[in-house]
């Protein structure tokens, strides 16, 4: 193979002054992390809503949750990217759409919106899952308590099914930290544009893209283990 | 019609040169590029989207385009030098980040397009004579009244990923701590998209191709061109595979041949001094005189001293 | 402000968006998704093998596609198929591998570490028993997994490997970062060539959303009557 090896070259430094490529790669990570970590809130809290609705008695409930899901379910992520990016600020009034567009780290604060409600759809199945698995004597359980029905799922319903769904939920937010990387099409400077834009200046594609997946396993090492722990700390004693 | 004609022209100008010592290589000895054709057939070009006027898509969606024109003079030179009867000549898209990867893998065999040849280039792949000659500026809208590069200071600006242009701006953006955001956009048209909906504030570029992109914008008088240039003029060149001396000898033959020729000059006008597809516009930018001299006598050197 | 939209420019493009993008994907979506299934069922044979070194192999294969992002996956094939057919047929030079191909090789392989999951749980949904019965029947370890263990896995797991193809579907739009001209990609050339980002983006959200929604409705249909079958 008539290819060039380097592997010295992420000690050298970028053409962007501000480090080594090495350093780049780094850069490139924290913003996929902190993509991930915000929109990941975004898709828990609305998920969870979505999910819980769609598990309601309330029939337009069911049906808004449902309408939801499956629209962000069925349109690829590329293209809710470009609708938030491109298209949104065009059918807003004006002016608002122009400071929508001026706001420093746009393709940040879209990426983050973009992938939380993309996945928000996703963990709202999960949730509805869980609730679904339990028993239906725990909601008779906190109707006979005298709870009322937000009341049910605060105390008795959701605290069971978050246990239930840790798995699943761990490799949604996997998922969601992958699909930071489809952001790079609206210019977030995450991992992979980054070992990307260092194979264009450098020239070493291999090592560039060897030292990106590499972190990617290891991030997600990171997380499976982490998420073990979490399941370890909250299991219920005697539950299994 | 007018293909027909000149292709004939070149098989014959070609015929000539074979006498020509660098390029009498014998159908046993070949190498690289010319034999891999030779064994199947078909040479592939890689081509841009939207590098208007070198080599973008038309509005059926096929690629023409200045580079192009040169690209498939070349070919027409390897058909003729390797003696084929018959000779597919495929395509591939590529973009400015894909193309050298897509070289050195063999993916394509020429790259055509507005890919500047310099010394950092040289070392994964080789080029042949150049095709035109530009300088980095930027374009921004007028209302925003921006020209000198130190107008920048603090604004969101926003180049093609994999170009020298997007890695120039980097370098002054440290060097004069000018406090940019820089936005890697995957292509031309994306980037001056993103200047046009307000995303980006100028958009980092060799001239030529943001004066076509102006031109063939929805408001042209809605743009200006900085006059302040962030280089001096760089070469374009046809991008070959590196250590290929046997089809870099074909190429080279056959684009100075092709420059040294009244079509030279003919062909730069067709695509520089009239209208164009898909709509028509003419980029009116009539011939430096750095490019007069380049075809008057062709040069493959990445410094732009020497032209 | 709808008013200064104009989807005319839809009209005029349909030939292009369908006729080439359309095919691109729906070519790339059904030949990667059949031969993802098949790579996918053989990986998961591998991993419930036993077989140690053969085991192992397929479990580091699965685990790692599943770990990166299908766009870094994408760059790397995109740059590194042809040295790959270059080492397997051993020839000096860098095969051409066209950009339809490269992007199919890479969405097989990647998809196929998906598939592999799906199968591996149809594979151990089908009791002990049944290949105890066969190879008790005389039938060889290839002979049971055909006639015996795949088709029941195939059949209880329709469902859910439609549903990833259905994915599949969506993710090929991916393909966007190379300049391929997939349905999304023909969209795009023509949303910049005119500048009608608005009208062709929502356009082929509207179309993506078709397309899906109409085949996950025939996947669930047919999932209630696999269930009866059953």
């Amino acid at each position: 193979m008539n290819y060039n090896w380097n592997w010295g070259i992420f000690f050298e430094a970028s053409p962007e002054g501000t480090g080594t490529y090495a350093d780049m790669l780094l850069s490139g990570l924290l913003w996929t992390i902190a993509t991930a970590l915000c929109s990941w809130i975004i898709a828990f809290f609305l998920g969870s809503l979505v999910g819980v609705m769609r598990t309601l008695p309330s029939k337009a409930a069911n049906a808004v949750g449902t309408a939801y899901v499956e629209l962000f379910r069925n349109i690829p992520l590329l293209v809710q990217m470009f609708l938030w990016y491109f298209v949104l600020p065009e059918l807003l009034p004006q002016s608002l759409g122009n400071a929508l567009k001026q706001l420093p780290n746009a393709p940040f604060y879209t990426g983050v919106v973009c992938l939380g409600f993309f996945t928000a759809s996703r963990v709202a199945e999960q949730v509805r899952a869980g609730i679904q698995s339990l028993p239906r004597g725990q909601k008779m359980a906190g109707t006979a308590m005298g709870f009322t029905v937000a009341q049910t799922y605060r105390y008795v319903i959701l605290p069971n099914a978050y246990r239930v769904i840790l798995p699943p939920m761990t490799s949604e937010f996997l998922n969601n930290l992958k699909n930071t990387s489809v952001a790079l099409t609206i210019g977030l400077l995450e991992l992979t544009a980054r070992a990307r834009s260092m194979q264009e200046f450098s020239f070493q594609v291999f090592e560039a893209f060897t030292a990106a997946t590499l972190i990617y396993v290891l991030v997600n090492l990171v997380v499976i283990t982490a998420a073990s722990f979490l399941e370890r700390g909250v299991a219920v004693p005697g539950q299994r | 019609m007018q293909f027909g004609i000149a292709r004939r022209g070149l098989a014959v100008a070609l015929g000539l040169g074979l006498s020509l010592p660098g390029i009498s290589a014998r159908a046993e000895d070949l190498t690289g590029t010319l034999k891999k054709v030779k064994d199947t057939g078909a040479i592939t070009i890689g081509y841009r989207d939207s590098s208007v006027p070198f080599s973008y898509l038309d509005g059926d969606q096929k690629p023409v385009g200045y580079a192009m024109e040169i690209c498939l003079k070349i070919a027409d030179a390897v058909k003729t030098h390797l003696k084929l009867d018959k000779m597919e000549v495929k395509l591939n898209p590529v973009t400015s980040a894909t193309r050298i990867p897509l070289i050195a893998n063999g993916t394509i065999d020429l790259e055509c397009g507005s890919t500047t040849n310099n010394p950092d280039r040289q070392k994964q792949a080789t080029f042949t004579n150049t095709h035109f000659l530009t300088a980095t500026r930027y374009v921004s809208k007028k209302d925003k009244k921006l020209d000198k590069i130190d107008d920048l200071k603090g604004r969101t600006v926003v180049s093609t990923s994999g170009t020298t242009n997007i890695k120039q701006i980097n370098e002054a953006n440290t060097e004069r701590k000018m406090g940019l955001t820089i936005l890697p956009a995957k292509d031309h048209a994306e980037a001056f998209l993103m200047v046009e909906t307000g995303r980006a504030d100028a958009f980092v570029m060799d001239d030529v191709l943001l004066a076509s992109l102006v031109a063939g914008s929805k408001t042209p008088d809605a743009y200006t061109i900085s006059s302040e240039p962030l280089s001096k003029p760089e070469p374009y060149g046809i991008m070959l595979r590196k250590d290929d001396a046997q089809f870099k000898a074909v190429a080279d033959a056959a684009t100075k041949k092709l420059y040294e020729s009244p079509e030279g000059k003919a062909l730069y006008t067709k695509w520089f001094e009239q209208p164009i597809p898909p709509r028509n516009i003419n980029l009116k930018l009539p011939m430096s005189e750095a490019m007069q001299k380049q075809l008057k006598s062709p040069s493959d050197s990445p410094d732009p001293a020497a032209y | 402000m709808l008013s200064n939209f104009d989807f005319g420019v839809v009209t005029a493009s349909l030939p292009y968006l369908f006729g080439q993008g359309m095919v691109f994907t729906v070519t790339l979506t059904a030949l990667a998704a059949g031969m993802g299934v098949v790579l996918g069922t053989l990986i998961a044979m591998a991993r419930l093998s036993g077989v140690p070194g053969l085991k192992h192999v397929a479990k580091v294969y699965v685990e790692l596609m599943r770990s990166l992002p299908l766009v870094l996956v994408i760059f790397w094939f995109y740059f590194l198929v042809p040295y790959i057919g270059a080492w397997v047929t051993g020839a000096s030079n860098p095969v051409q591998v066209g950009a339809f191909s490269s992007a199919l090789i890479t969405f097989t392989l990647f998809e196929a570490a998906y598939f592999s999951e799906i199968m591996r749980a149809g594979i151990q949904s089908i009791s002990k028993g049944q290949t105890a019965a066969a190879s008790a029947l005389g039938m060889t370890y290839w002979q049971s997994m055909a006639n015996v263990v795949l088709p029941q896995a195939f059949r209880n797991m329709l469902p859910l490997l439609l549903t990833q193809t259905i994915v599949l579907f969506q993710d090929t739009s991916l393909v966007y970062v190379l300049s391929l001209t997939d349905f999304l990609g023909a969209a795009s050339k023509v949303a910049q060539r005119d500048g009608r980002l608005v009208e062709m983006y929502l356009f082929a959200a509207v179309v993506y959303f078709a397309v899906c929604f109409s085949a996950s409705f025939l996947v669930r249909r047919l999932q209630s009557r696999v269930a009866i079958i059953r």
